[in-house]
Formats: structure tokens, sequence, C-alpha cells
């Protein structure tokens, strides 16, 4: 038999129908959904007059545009009030299980299928949302998709779609103190590009890989859409095991035995042949930064911005070609997206900030990934060490990533942030963003600038 | 959907590369539970200044520059996968996207709408970014079924790659769903012995 990848093997064993020529009918395990990217789903699935095919399959939350305080109260905002208010309605019409505002496992979809053992080995998961390649880091096929894919799902449980090239990415070796995940995955964009994946499925795999926690594998796969992969994986290990164990939706008992056997296959054979192969060693990577407008325009932190950098993008961030990163000033700093939002993440924000103080003029602020991050992080000090930091716990949503609710960073003010993407107006008209780890943007909160977060640890 | 064969139009060029979906329609914007309206807000924070005003140096806001098909530059459609950034191109009134590269979900999210992604080499996109500079009234015809893209005056003549069942949507208007849902039977089939790797249970 032909040797398979892990990603080759998941989606044969999702195929339902492939006719020559045409895209395949892919079965979908699992489909997540927010308020922004469903309601015409339901709208249109209501006039074609089909039901929803598998309620039980699929799992709501509100978080793109939700305030990040006194979320007990009605948003105030009316017109994301009206959506929030439009999938909770959908979703009591359809039976669908939500985690919405007030609910404790309310949260990010990408923070909480995880942290709920929704998501699973071996499965494939789709979400109007691009990205869902972080579930790829419990070896799963996830992936973002449109509206009219939404009402796919919804009506059939099943996608069209072509089946994408394989690219697999091995990093090896010790990482450097001080350098995250974030770093790694802003690294290999600056390496393969914002196009470089187009049209591939990418497995992460090599020893730096699997020494890394879950919270930072779903990093690393979360912008796996950056360099426009389909979505990224990594096949699962004791690691992954250990993370699901006991988790709301995960197997129990017999059952979890049984999905153990099942889940430990899932690697890919030995000879298995991808399209394309990169290879990465840990060594060569330092804490990353970026300086322009998408985030392939990063650079080693202690670098210069680059003689051939764009124009456009400099002249909207307001940065000169050659200028160094280090040292430059910045007014807010935002903890927080589906890329950096979880317990993890803020552990290493509080280790950072404990017994010091913030930047007089920086404002900077932390938005849990989900409610039972922001338990957590209460249970263990956290808050206090952030208040006494002078830094913001927010409550969970997407927030500052994109900007949708009132967390919004001024026209020409500069943020450090945890998230995913540096476009032009991404974090408010006129915003100007940075991409950092949760390291880094806690080191410039309490320097005012741009530093080398070496130093502080 | 609406059908579309074939198009004939002037193009309208938007020379830049990796133009995400946040540029094509900004977030704000997507606080909405229709489909329609999109257009008014297209490109919105490069077509008019901070005061609400055109920006005049935008190409949407020049008037030598009209037509059913945009011009755009490599990797267009990058970055998030809302849909409204096809909703409103079509809304606009474009039909047609051409450039020497597409984002994966756009270029999915685009064909399930009617809003055809035509992909040519680079070297020919900066022909035509060239010859509109020249002549914004160059007249260019998109003909799906023949799968062919020409403009005469300046001797372009070029086949273009489309997935044969998507061609067929495009010609007739169909969407997914109705594929879909005609394996309804396979589908349930496939359930019975689908190995979930495990149910998700409450």
């Amino acid at each position: 038999m032909k040797a398979k990848t892990l990603f080759d093997k998941i989606w044969d064993n999702h195929v339902v129908y492939q006719k020559k020529e045409y895209p395949a009918v892919l079965y979908i395990d699992t489909h997540l959904i927010h308020e922004v990217t469903s309601p015409q789903a339901f709208t249109a699935l209501k006039k074609r007059g089909i039901s929803l095919f598998r309620k039980e399959q699929t799992f709501a939350t509100a978080d793109h545009n939700v305030p990040t305080y006194d979320q007990h109260l009605p948003i105030k905002e009316l017109l994301s009030r009206k959506q929030v208010d439009m999938l909770i309605q959908n979703c009591k019409e359809n039976h669908i299980k939500l985690f919405g505002l007030g609910h404790p496992f309310q949260g990010i979809v990408h923070v909480i299928g995880p942290e709920l053992g929704i998501t699973q080995p071996g499965t494939t998961i789709v979400c109007g949302d691009s990205h869902t390649s972080t579930h790829g880091a419990f070896g799963s096929i996830a992936f973002g998709i449109g509206t009219s894919e939404i009402e796919q799902v919804f009506a059939t449980q099943t996608i069209l779609q072509n089946k994408p090239k394989t690219m697999k990415i091995e990093i090896n070796g010790k990482l450097e103190k001080g350098v995250c995940a974030k770093d790694i995955i802003l690294y290999i964009i600056l390496h393969i590009g914002v196009g470089g994946a187009t049209g591939h499925f990418v497995e992460y795999t090599g020893s730096t890989i699997h020494s890394l926690s879950m919270e930072e594998r779903m990093t690393i796969c979360n912008m796996s859409i950056e360099m426009g992969a389909r979505g990224g994986l990594i096949a699962p290990d004791k690691t992954t095991f250990t993370y699901i164990k006991g988790r709301e939706f995960a197997p129990k008992g017999k059952k979890w035995d049984s999905a153990i056997k099942k889940w430990k296959k899932l690697i890919s054979d030995k000879d298995a042949q991808y399209d394309k192969t990169v290879e990465f060693n840990a060594k060569d990577i330092s804490p990353m930064i970026t300086y322009g407008t998408n985030p392939g325009m990063g650079i080693a932190i202690t670098g210069n911005i680059p003689q051939n950098a764009s124009q456009k993008a400099l002249s909207y961030m307001n940065l000169t070609k050659g200028q160094k990163m280090i040292g430059q000033k910045i007014n807010y700093v935002f903890i927080g997206s589906c890329t950096n939002s979880r317990i993890e993440d803020l552990r290493v924000v509080a280790k950072a900030v404990k017994g010091r103080r913030k930047c007089p003029s920086v404002t900077a602020f932390i938005v849990p990934g989900s409610k039972q991050v922001e338990q957590q992080a209460i249970k263990e000090g956290l808050d206090r060490i952030f208040k006494n930091a002078g830094f913001e716990l927010r409550q969970p949503g997407c927030s500052a990533c994109i900007a949708m609710n009132e967390d919004k960073i001024p026209s020409g003010k500069y943020c450090v942030s945890t998230s995913n993407r540096n476009f032009e107006g991404r974090q408010g008209p006129g915003s100007r963003t940075f991409l950092a780890s949760p390291l880094t943007a806690a080191v410039a909160a309490l320097t005012g600038k741009i530093t080398d977060p070496r130093k502080y640890i | 959907m609406k059908k579309i064969v074939v198009i004939q139009s002037t193009a309208v060029p938007f020379p830049h590369e990796n133009v995400d979906t946040d540029q094509i329609i900004p977030a704000r914007f997507l606080k909405t539970i229709s489909r329609e309206g999109f257009g008014a807000k297209l490109f919105y924070d490069w077509r008019y200044n901070k005061n609400g005003s055109e920006n005049a140096e935008f190409v949407l806001n020049n008037p030598i520059h009209t037509g059913e098909i945009l011009l755009a530059g490599h990797n267009f459609g990058c970055g998030s996968s809302r849909e409204h950034a096809a909703w409103a191109l079509l809304d606009y009134g474009f039909s047609v996207v051409i450039s020497s590269f597409f984002a994966d979900i756009f270029h999915g999210n685009a064909l399930n709408n009617g809003l055809l992604p035509l992909q040519v080499s680079g070297k020919i996109l900066s022909t035509l970014f060239e010859e509109i500079k020249i002549n914004p009234k160059l007249q260019f015809t998109v003909d799906i079924k023949k799968q062919i893209f020409i403009c005469p005056e300046i001797g372009i003549a070029e086949s273009f790659d489309i997935n044969p069942y998507k061609k067929i949507c495009l010609m007739n208007g169909y969407d997914d769903i109705d594929y879909l849902l005609s394996m309804k039977k396979r589908i349930t089939n496939f359930e019975k012995t689908h190995k979930v790797m495990s149910k998700i249970e409450s």
C-alpha cells in the first residue's frame, strides 16, 4: 500500500463521494459557529426550507463582537447586539448547543473547542473563521470556510472541497530561552511568505514541535493561514492525550481507551511523500517582531527593517528602511486573540511583569480567550499580578484582534499585539500593529518601547 | 446564484499585492445579518479619507476606470475567510477578478457566489496593467464556456483553468447545496460506517 501522510489518512477517511474531476464530498465531524459569519447561512437554509442536518455536531459561541467588560449587561452597540441575539435565536430554533455570553464555557471559538475536549484527533473540523487551523494542533483536519460553505455543512454535514497538496515543515533542535511558539511561526511565515503555502495543508513535525505544549502547538497551527495554508496539523502524541483527558466532551472510561488506541495510529507513514518539504533549525530562531502590514513582514527583534521592505507598508506604519526595531516607542499592548490568549500565555505575561510596573504612557490590556481561562487566571492570582503591574484584565472575546467591538487602537497609535494580523486597519482604522509573542508584548508594556525580552527573563 | 457565461467589459486596475479581505471589506462592516449592501463599503479605508470624503487617488473614484472586471495584484484575497469580501465585489458590480494568484478561501467563496477568479501568469498580468495605463477603455471578453480571455486590440487570447464542476455551476447558476443535497443518501450511508474517532458526547 502507498505510504500516506497523516493528512491523507484523515482526508481519505472522510471522503463520502468523489466523482472524477469534481471536488470531494467531505464529511465534517464537528462544526463550530459564531455570530458574525453564520446568520446569512441560517437565513439561506430557512429560505430553502431545509432543516439543520446534524445539530449534535454543531457548537456555537459568541466571540467576535462581544464587549470585554460588563458582559452581564445588554450589549450597548446595537448592531453587535442584534448579531448576538440572532445567534441565540438561530441556536434555539435549531437546537444547537450555544456557549453564549454569561455561559461558563463562553470564549473565542478556537480557544473553547480544545478546552472543552470538542477538538479531537483524527476528526474534520470547520468554522466560518480562517483561524480554524488552530484545531490542527490536535491532529485534525481543521480549516476556515465561507458562509456558503457553512450553509452546506448545516444542510448536509459535508462540504465540497478540492484536496489540497501537502507540505511538511520540520523543525529540530532546542529553542533559546525567551523564544516562544509565536516566534517560531512568525519566523516560518517570514521564510515561506504570506502566499507560500497557498493550496497546501501543512504538517508540522520535528523534535522542536513535539517538545511544545498544546497551547504552543495551537499558536503555531493558528497562524498557518497567514502563509496561505489551508490548515496546519501536528500528529497527536502523549502531550495531546494528556491535554484532552478529562475534558468536558472528551471520551470517558472504555471509550477513552478505545479512542487512545485509534489516536495513536494517527501518524504519517515513514515513507510518505509530501508535495513540499521545508526544514528549519530551532537555534536559528530569535524573538520576532513585525514591522509591516502583513504577518510575513517580520524580523528578529534585534534586526533592522530590510532595505527591500514595502514602501507602502512603511508609510502606513510611519517607519523607515534600515531602522532598528529595538527602542521603537509604542502606545498600546494587547494580550489576547485565538493565537495567544490561553492560560499558558497569561502565565508567561504574569511571570514577566510580576513585581514590576508598566510604562505610564502605555495602555496594556489582557483579554482572556475564554471564561475558563479568566477563572483559572483569577484562581492562580494572576489577576492581582496584572493589576499591580497596571495591566487591565478584561472579559473574553476576540477584542482588539479584529476590533469589531469597542476595543480599538486609535488611528496612528502603535500596538504590540499577540494577535495574528497586522493588516492595515485591522485593530481599528489607522491602527499600527507590531505582532509579537506574549513575552515580548509584556516586556514592551514595561519599557514603553520594543525591547529584547531575553534581557528580562 | 446569477448565471455567468460571457462578460464583455473594461477592467479596473488595482495593482497591489497581498490585498487581504480586511482591505476588501473592513471587519467593522460585518455586523449585519444579510448578504446585501456591502458594495458601498468595498475597499472602504482605501476609497475614503478619514473625514469620509472620497480619496481622489483611489482607482474606484477615478471615472476613467470602470467595468465589471477587477484586475488585481498577486495573492488577492488573503487573510480572513469572510465571504463578505466576495459579496462586496459582486454588489459593487464586479463579475470577474483577474490576478496572477488567489488565496484559497477567497477563491472558493468567489466561485460559490458567481464571481469568477481568473488566474493568469504574472507576465500577462503585468502586460495588462501596462496596457490599461495606456488605454483605460480596452475591452476584454471573458468566455467561461470556451475558457478563454481575449483582448484583440493588444493581441491577447489566453485560455484559463476552471474546475469542470465549477464551470457548470457558473454557467447555470447552480450552487453546491443542490449537488450536496442530491448526495443525502450517500451521506447517511457513510455515517453508518464512518468511524468518527470518538463520538462527541456531553
